[in-house]
């Protein structure tokens, strides 16, 4: 094997005995990006020279037997989140030239914890989309079949964990970007409980939705990452006061006296057969390895999309209003007025979808319409998290699939923006309830395209999602599979 | 037709975005085609429910006013697409 395909804990163990240094792991990450780059297309920018510096800092730290958890660890970042001095585009020609004078949290986290931050790599716009298809930079590939989406909106993430073009990823999740891109590409993506990370740093999209997370190769991974990355921040008056667990204490083998609830929404008219059968293979495994199940039901989760295309648009449209060609990014400069300014810049910065988004919120909280669209959204919005707490007095954690199919043929999707938005009806409502929430590898299509189990529990029940998927990936051989590029 | 052109208009405006006319009405088709699937949600009655903003219950947080470090002017400019070293630079406003 090569360096560049181990995991996190196993690079911790080489890093440490000196079996390899932080700099030759790094030189393998950019060997392998130059190998496969051009087809995945995973990454925005790169950081090779930085990182290099980094990887050469957490070598003398290495030789000292100091160092944090992540010393010497290849990351990519989503590039949504501020990293200082390193350009962050969210995806957008709006950003194109926008430098962060500042590091997001999280960066901050994994800079103290001794990590090598690669690069930057591919999302939708503003984290808007399911397929990765909107971005401005060009569209990454799954790297289990190239002629198909490898998932939206943390695209780059996922693929580039599944090429083994870095150890593992930072992603962030609105309505299911960690999730249904993990699921996609045979990697583990986990979005936390609302508050549990910073979000400081991160480009808004939806502020009540919005959370970042780890995208990994396996559930260790992805326990580590997560503690690094959690816990408050005075930076973020949303992220919550808890204190942070040792999530890698939770993967003990046996799910004795853990109750699974199989929500019956999930597994509704639509659904994949075969993604079907993975999941209730799936099911089957957690039931051996102890847990009981039991049939339950959400019943609001089908107007989970539609609540969400309220919220969220309506949050995007006024997060977006900063960008607005005074302070940072592209600016039109033909217009002569001001207010042509603003136009012209935004309309030719911003993608359709944003655009389309953007509309979307501006129309629901315009005069008249607030009522019928973002009042009634956050009611049923109510109606949903309620759904959750009946049925967290009846399981600990709900199974089920991530996405009602696997990944679809790159442009299939691309004119019909309703039914893209439609794919994410499994992964929405956990956003909308602000709960953790964890896609597993699970098994593949005939095709050969991946399919993830999620995993979904109550507020700061992490620990519990962690533990199961431990349990389900330890029964499975999914783990370990890697795509022929 | 839940959304006619004019109130694309109106909305595009109102978001800053200009919205060429040989766009509008294949916008105006695709965010009726949105909206009308919204509408789904009058199916639920929702008759004095609390509507939920936030999903996690916290409290407003307050802290002391006091100072710290921040970006220098220079650092807070440097992103400006035209600055003059001491503000942005915008086109005629008055």
């Amino acid at each position: 094997m090569k360096f560049n395909q181990y995991t996190i804990h196993e690079l911790q163990d080489k890093l440490a005995a000196r079996e390899i240094s932080a700099v030759e792991l790094t030189e393998a990450v950019f060997a392998r990006i130059a190998e496969v780059d051009d087809q995945v297309n995973a990454y925005i920018t790169l950081n090779k020279d930085e990182a290099l510096v980094q990887a050469a800092a957490a070598d003398k730290l290495l030789e000292q037997k100091k160092g944090g958890p992540l010393c010497g660890i290849p990351l990519a970042i989503k590039d949504v989140m501020c990293t200082r001095g390193l350009r962050t585009t969210a995806g957008s020609k709006i950003l194109e030239s926008f430098i962060p004078p500042y590091d997001a949290t999280v960066i901050e986290k994994l800079r103290e914890a001794g990590a090598v931050i690669c690069g930057k790599v591919s999302m939708d716009e503003f984290a808007m989309g399911s397929s990765n298809e909107n971005c401005a930079y060009g569209v990454p590939h799954n790297p289990w079949n190239l002629d198909y989406i490898c998932g939206g909106s943390s695209g780059g993430s996922a693929a580039a964990v599944a090429a083994d073009e870095c150890i593992a990823s930072l992603g962030s999740d609105t309505g299911g970007s960690i999730r249904q891109p993990g699921s996609h590409c045979s990697v583990v993506g986990l979005k936390p409980t609302y508050g549990r990370v910073s979000r400081f740093g991160l480009l808004a999209y939806a502020s009540s939705l919005d959370q970042i997370g780890p995208l990994t190769k396996d559930v260790r991974d992805c326990a580590l990452l997560l503690k690094v990355i959690s816990g408050y921040d005075r930076q973020d008056s949303t992220s919550v006061a808890q204190p942070v667990p040792d999530y890698l204490s939770a993967l003990e083998p046996g799910l004795d006296g853990l109750k699974i609830g199989i929500p019956r929404e999930y597994f509704a008219e639509g659904l994949d057969p075969e993604v079907n059968e993975a999941i209730l293979t799936g099911i089957a495994e957690l039931r051996g390895a102890g847990a009981e199940t039991v049939e339950v039901s959400l019943p609001h989760t089908d107007y989970g999309v539609a609540a969400y295309y309220i919220i969220a648009p309506a949050e995007a449209g006024s997060n977006l209003s900063r960008y607005d060609g005074v302070r940072f990014g592209y600016r039109d400069k033909e217009a002569d007025s001001l207010l042509e300014m603003y136009e012209k810049t935004r309309s030719q910065g911003f993608g359709d979808e944003v655009k389309r988004r953007i509309m979307i919120g501006t129309y629901a909280l315009s005069s008249g319409y607030y009522d019928a669209y973002y009042k009634k959204a956050s009611q049923v919005r109510t109606l949903i998290v309620e759904d959750y707490q009946k049925v967290f007095s009846q399981c600990d954690i709900l199974v089920s699939p991530v996405s009602p199919m696997p990944a679809w043929r790159l442009g299939e999707k691309t004119d019909d923006p309703l039914s893209m938005y439609l794919a994410d009806a499994l992964t929405i409502p956990a956003n909308l309830a602000g709960i953790p929430a964890l896609s597993v590898p699970c098994g593949f299509s005939s095709a050969g395209m991946p399919i993830g189990l999620q995993i979904q529990a109550g507020h700061f029940n992490e620990e519990k999602l962690l533990k199961a998927a431990f349990n389900l990936e330890s029964a499975l051989e999914v783990k370990g599979q890697k795509p022929k590029l | 037709m839940s959304i006619t052109a004019d109130e694309v208009r109106q909305v595009a405006r109102l978001a800053r975005l200009d919205v060429l006319e040989k766009e509008l009405e294949s916008i105006t088709e695709q965010l009726d085609r949105i909206l009308g699937y919204i509408d789904k949600l009058n199916e639920l009655e929702t008759d004095g429910i609390k509507p939920t903003t936030h999903a996690v219950e916290m409290e407003n947080a307050f802290r002391d006013d006091e100072t710290r470090p921040s970006l220098s002017q220079q650092e807070a400019l440097a992103n400006g697409p035209e600055q003059n070293g001491e503000a942005f630079v915008v086109p005629k406003v008055i």
